[in-house]
């Protein structure tokens, strides 16, 4: 298997005017071609700086990458010129943002929004064939093509999230990076958003990290997820091995637990005692130490190593060092 | 916008490739600007009087305006010949106003359009880059800002030496800091937005950002200001041709025109008024326009 992305070790922090942010603290990821992996975690865990990370889209000025490595494709991100990265951004990997409703420029029909991105990346592309190529991504997405003179506010929320579709896949990039999808969208358009993902990157054979809050879509969508908690990923597995709940991080064993029980008459959901790690603190040990039922002094003191429980199944704590690690 | 997607929806049935056209959307734009009845007679005013500024040669000789018959002064508007009258030294006063157009609204559209771009220009970099380039091109705008303007413009003219094309100059130097500052904000405040950071990761570069992105959704209230400016400069350049610089005497010029008339006004009142009246009706046609385009030009208004 190609490997398409390979996140190593990174640290990103964001140098504010109050406090420094450690937003990613030796965070590492890969993802195989045509692989969908569901990236999970709390707000402020990390998710949408990861993202951004990829692309080298990171605000300036405020943030800082103190360490490690992206690579896509065997190149180095972070060592690309503004050139490749422009070549990067949208032809080869691209983004599906969390709200439809400011993701679209409001003065210009979505004809040429999705139109501009074909024209970034094929220059030489004439403009009846990008006309051509902008009403079939479009028949794709489910929007007929003659409403691609019409502005982002003569459509409804999820029609606006195809539009964003049809933007990001069009240069038909071989990453996708949906950062929380369909949040902002009800649930009925997030099943048929959802499925339209899928068939379209069944299509494009375009790999895709799926970034989003609910355990559920990742069950429903992804083939491996990883659980990120603190700026690093705590356990990464296959949606088989992980879901299996026979070896689970703390977390998300915590995780599993908030989901209600449809089998069963439950009154009370189990919370996650505490509160979502303060990333302007860097904790010397586990970072999920405060909020763990099962935290021991050693937790606090040390960092977890990775340990592998199953083949492709790594889960970052302490409790599994006699595990075989790979 | 529906006959044209039933349009639209049958030339694909008919198995043609469908083109979205960029026609319909002027289209749009004009059928939204005609509706608003103060706008359409603004619009109608300003081409008259430019039409008839501008092709003055055609029809009035230049030497009407300047060449002197002191013993037809002072002839009461409707007189023998003259529409407007005649000033003090028996000039006419209709050939003067025609020909003084032909420089207050020329020199005024011209300065809108030099300030314009060169606001646009400069806000559009300091907002969209921030940091130090914001502050370099900001603390220039703000020095140019702390000289009163008329004062700024009257000491560049007398550097630059006399001429129109200097008033010009110097004029749209003064207008740049005030919409620099205008357009540097308004981008300021859209930087941030999803879109523009959408735009970045489908690789869009800054300039196109900037060009595409950011500007078409400043543009309404822009425009609205920059014709609002243009009132002002046309009275500003009045004011300097008040005063002696830019526009010499005998070129006729509104505000002069009422300048070299004003120690008249009290027994010939029309010698004031008429150019007045010149100088406000296009000054309004003015605003009526450029709120009518904004309204126009935003997508986001009902039809």
């Amino acid at each position: 298997m190609e490997k398409i992305l390979e996140i190593k070790n990174l640290k990103v922090q964001y140098n504010t005017d109050e406090a420094v942010v450690y937003a990613l603290n030796d965070f590492s990821l890969d993802l195989n071609k045509g692989q969908i992996l569901g990236v999970v975690g709390e707000t402020g865990a990390g998710k949408t700086t990861m993202a951004l990370s990829i692309m080298n889209l990171l605000p300036e000025r405020v943030a800082e990458i103190t360490g490690g490595s992206i690579r896509y494709r065997g190149e180095k991100v972070f060592e690309m010129s503004k050139k490749q990265l422009r070549e990067l951004r949208g032809a080869e990997v691209s983004m599906i943002f969390q709200d439809p409703m400011t993701s679209l420029n409001p003065v210009m029909t979505v004809g040429d929004q999705i139109d501009e991105v074909l024209k970034l990346h094929n220059p030489d592309m004439s403009k009846q064939r990008r006309d051509e190529k902008v009403a079939e991504i479009l028949t794709l997405v489910g929007i007929p093509p003659e409403r691609s003179i019409q502005f982002p506010h003569q459509f409804s929320g999820g029609m606006k999230q195809r539009v964003v579709i049809a933007m990001a896949l069009v240069a038909e990039p071989n990453l996708l990076l949906a950062d929380e999808p369909t949040t902002a969208l009800d649930v009925t358009i997030q099943a048929q958003i959802l499925t339209l993902m899928k068939n379209l990157q069944e299509k494009f054979g375009t790999s895709m990290i799926l970034i989003t809050h609910d355990l559920g879509i990742v069950a429903e969508f992804c083939e491996d997820v990883a659980v990120v908690y603190g700026g690093e990923v705590i356990e990464r597995g296959t949606v088989e091995q992980v879901f299996a709940r026979t070896a689970n991080h703390p977390y998300t064993d915590s995780l599993f637990k908030c989901i209600p029980d449809l089998t069963g008459s439950v009154s009370r959901l189990t919370p996650i005692p505490g509160f979502v790690l303060d990333s302007r603190t860097a904790p010397p040990g586990c970072p999920f130490a405060d909020r763990c039922g099962s935290c021991t002094e050693r937790c606090r003191a040390e960092k977890p190593l990775v340990h592998y429980v199953e083949d492709g199944h790594y889960i970052k704590c302490h409790l599994y060092e006699n595990e075989v690690s790979k | 916008m529906n006959t044209q997607n039933v349009a639209a929806a049958s030339s694909t049935k008919a198995g043609q490739p469908f083109r979205p056209s960029k026609k319909g959307r002027f289209k749009l734009i004009w059928k939204r600007y005609r509706r608003n009845k103060l706008a359409m007679l603004g619009m109608v005013v300003l081409l008259a009087l430019l039409a008839a500024v501008f092709s003055a040669p055609l029809y009035l000789d230049y030497q009407e305006a300047i060449t002197q018959h002191i013993v037809d002064a002072f002839a009461k508007p409707g007189s023998d010949g003259h529409i407007f009258g005649t000033d003090q030294l028996g000039r006419d006063l209709l050939a003067r106003i025609i020909y003084g157009g032909r420089i207050t609204l020329g020199a005024g559209l011209a300065t809108v359009a030099l300030s314009f771009v060169g606001g646009v220009a400069l806000g559009g970099i300091a907002g969209y880059f921030g940091g130090k380039v914001d502050n370099i091109v900001m603390r220039l705008c703000d020095m140019l800002m702390a000289i009163p303007g008329t004062m700024l413009a009257m000491a560049l003219v007398a550097a630059l030496g006399a001429g129109l094309d200097k008033l010009l100059i110097s004029l749209a130097i003064v207008q740049i800091p005030s919409s620099a500052r205008t357009v540097r904000a308004a981008i300021m405040n859209l930087r941030n937005s999803e879109f523009i950071e959408a735009a970045r990761c489908y690789g869009t570069g800054s300039g196109r950002i900037i060009a595409k992105h950011l500007l078409p959704n400043i543009l309404g209230p822009l425009i609205v200001t920059t014709f609002m400016h243009l009132g002002s400069i046309i009275l500003c350049i009045a004011a300097m041709g008040f005063l002696g610089i830019g526009v010499q005497a005998p070129t006729p010029e509104w505000g002069s025109i009422i300048s070299e008339n004003q120690s008249n006004i009290r027994y010939y009142p029309y010698l004031g008024l008429i150019p007045g009246l010149f100088i406000m009706i296009s000054v309004l046609s003015l605003n009526f326009i450029g709120d009518g385009l904004r309204d126009a030009l935003d997508p986001k208004m009902k039809n």
